[in-house]
């Protein structure tokens, strides 16, 4: 069977396993739309949590990301994965012990506000659809470069599938279904980094291959050698600021942990206990990704200069004529992605060879031997709108790298099936709270308070569907920043749900005045930042220079900030308002025991 | 909800803050402090292969992560149990 055939196959499969669960698991009740029923298994559901996290951006794109920014990647690592301890000790129990169905109810109740609540809606979409817009492109981009159909065509079945499963069955349905691409995606991602730490460094677990060694040094060692013989920076070390690190690092941390469509996971377990439990079971699910991923973003990256350098194995001169290997000659796969742009090849120097450095070195002496050899240029790199751009997409590190080590067509396949589980499982999810804060939030909640559990049901459907229309159309029509923005939906949820949401189980007085207050400073002033450093890809303007950044804080770390913003502007405006009434104050004081969590529904 | 008789509910809110300030002190320092802060300190000792500092921030960090989850939510049981709040 042939790579295409095979590969319509095996997403086929995947395809008709979540249809078949999306069937059984259908929801009849507003309970079950909402939380599923809140029976789920902490351990299903910490599997589904781990799904619903790990997006598009983490399954495609994370390691490539890593293997160029080395030790900068760390961010990502950490980030994304220390938001659930946060989630843990200071969210998930509490929320679950409350007992509703959505992040808005809690914020409005809590602040005995309609308009915290409308507020906190706010927030809930503009954070969810920035991110939701990412993963139905990243479906169609999967769709077309594997299975060679149109991004379109790819889109609408993706939109087709997600409506099927996220309108019929809720959260019910997305979280079995979601179970289901948990283990899909986990083996298609792991499957050949096993292969390829086996082929490197000689040992099964990639977690260990990292450290290993290749002959007498250790593979890090060697990577380093490698990547700073051809110019680049060592990939043990990084280049931002460490205030920047910090900043981006407690962003991506503090934003997890404010993510709606994360939290309400935890929404779905039977007791206080249980979301405690879950929250260590959806990071253990999600460190087993989490833990692979510099892994093979180290590995591919020696891989791709092993390639084209034939000294780098060898341990040659880089810079002899006849290590470069030619052009003619140059593997398959090579050949295959070119025609999706994410590699090129241009032959600056004419000699009929591929030299792959880093032309923007700055060291003399490197230069001076790029000089000798005749180079003249870097020569690998990507298409980008028919221009030679010299840098090599990331994508291509996760989506080529089993092309790229030699392994079997069936796993190519895998690969195929497990980017867009990850991108349906997240888009499912970000969905279903989009639905939820129209159909019980808005209407429910505030415009249509007298509707029956059956309208609200219909309600509910009826707005997981519109979500799903305006989702595939903003994946095939991205709003040109869809891809940059994904990463910045973190710094909002830092900076406004997050401190809100924390100020509410943590101070009985904080009030109303104070929580609305400091939620609309933290998101408007973080919203600022973004656009206005990053004018260049939001409004085409000129770009700024980052030197003018707030104490070199960038656009991504600037969340951090803003949450400082938010918990100081609260506590001012608390002091200078109507302090918070005593029925609420027992609320606060119930929320933070777990017994009665089981009975505590007030529907 | 009704409460037992001889339940303290400062006291068990003091117990419950003094776990989380533990937990998120560990938490602070196996990211932020070995992964960031102290990372050049940690990088002259090597773990197999891995300079530690960079082990820390790409693969250490998150398997204490994992450990400190369930380890935050035993004791969490034991505080519950103790001061009578458990679920049933």
């Amino acid at each position: 069977m042939d790579l295409k055939t095979l590969t319509f196959v095996v997403v086929g499969l995947s395809f008709a396993l979540y249809i078949g669960i999306a069937i059984w698991a259908r929801a009849g009740t507003t309970k079950e739309f909402y939380v599923a029923g809140g029976g789920v298994h902490p351990i299903v559901n910490g599997m589904a949590t781990g799904a619903d996290w790990m997006s598009a951006a983490s399954f495609i794109s994370m390691a490539g990301l890593i293997a160029f920014l080395g030790y900068g990647g760390s961010v990502y690592l950490m980030g994304w994965t220390g938001g659930y301890v946060l989630l843990a000790v200071l969210l998930a129990p509490y929320l679950r012990k409350f007992g509703k169905f959505t992040v808005p109810e809690f914020i409005g109740d809590r602040y005995y506000s309609q308009t915290a609540r409308i507020v906190a809606v706010i927030c809930l979409i503009f954070i969810s659809f920035t991110y939701v817009a990412g993963q139905m492109r990243g479906v169609g981009i999967v769709f077309s470069r594997f299975l060679e159909v149109e991004i379109t065509t790819g889109l609408i079945i993706g939109m087709g599938l997600v409506f099927f499963y996220a309108v019929l069955g809720g959260m019910k349905g997305i979280t079995y279904t979601q179970v289901a691409q948990y283990v899909v995606l986990i083996f298609a991602y792991t499957i050949p980094a096993v292969f390829i730490s086996l082929q490197i460094a000689g040992t099964p677990l990639p977690q260990l291959g990292l450290g290993g060694s290749v002959g007498d040094i250790s593979f890090l060692a060697k990577l380093n050698q490698v990547v700073t013989d051809l110019g680049f920076a060592a990939y043990t070390s990084g280049n931002k600021s460490m205030l920047d690190v910090f900043c981006i690092t407690l962003a991506l941390m503090a934003g997890t942990a404010g993510l709606p469509h994360v939290i309400v996971r935890f929404f779905t377990v039977p007791k206080v206990h249980d979301a405690r439990m879950s929250a260590g079971w959806a990071l253990v699910f999600i460190a087993i990704l989490y833990t692979t991923a510099p892994a093979v973003g180290a590995m591919a990256r020696y891989n791709l200069h092993a390639t084209v350098n034939t000294a780098v194995a060898s341990g040659g001169d880089v810079f002899a004529p006849e290590a470069s290997i030619q052009g003619e000659t140059r593997p398959e796969w090579m050949k295959r992605w070119e025609k999706t742009g994410l590699i090129k090849w241009e032959d600056k120097n004419g000699d009929g060879r591929i030299q792959y450095y880093n032309e923007k070195s700055k060291d003399e002496a490197f230069l001076a031997k790029v000089e000798a050899a005749g180079w003249k240029g870097n020569e690998l790199g990507s298409d980008k709108k028919g221009k030679f751009d010299g840098t090599v997409d990331r994508d291509i590190m996760v989506l080529a790298n089993p092309e790229i080590a030699g392994l079997p067509n069936w796993v190519i396949a895998l690969i195929a099936a497990g980017g867009i589980a990850a991108a349906l499982s997240t888009a499912a999810g970000l969905l279903l709270v989009i639905s939820s804060a129209v159909s019980h939030d808005l209407m429910k909640g505030v415009f249509a308070k007298n509707i029956s559990e059956k309208t609200e049901l219909m309600a509910g459907r009826i707005a997981a569907a519109v979500a799903v229309l305006i989702a595939g159309y903003l994946g095939y029509n991205p709003p040109g920043f869809v891809a940059q923005v994904v990463a910045f939906a973190f710094g909002l949820a830092c900076a406004s749900l997050f401190p809100t949401i924390v100020l509410g189980i943590f101070s009985k007085t904080m009030n109303r005045g104070g929580a609305i207050a400091g939620m609309l400073t933290g998101l408007i002033f973080t919203l600022v930042y973004i656009v206005y450093f990053k004018r260049d890809v939001l409004l085409g303007m000129e770009k700024l220079p980052d030197s003018a950044w707030f104490m070199g804080i960038s656009p991504e770390g600037i969340g951090v900030v803003g949450m400082i913003l938010n918990f100081v502007v609260a506590y001012i405006v608390m002091k200078m308002t109507a302090p918070c009434p005593d029925h609420i104050q027992h609320l606060v004081e119930d929320i933070r025991y777990p017994r009665g969590a089981g009975a505590a529904q007030a529907h | 909800m009704s409460k037992p008789g001889n339940f303290d509910p400062k006291a068990y809110w003091q117990a419950t803050l003094r776990l989380l300030m533990v937990t998120i002190a560990i938490w602070f320092v196996v990211s932020f402090g070995a992964g960031i802060l102290f990372r050049d300190a940690l990088d002259v000792v090597h773990l197999g292969g891995y300079p530690l500092g960079f082990w820390f921030a790409q693969q250490g960090s998150i398997f204490i992560f994992v450990g400190l989850i369930f380890w935050y939510a035993k004791r969490m049981d034991k505080i519950d149990r103790e001061h009578d709040v458990h679920e049933e």
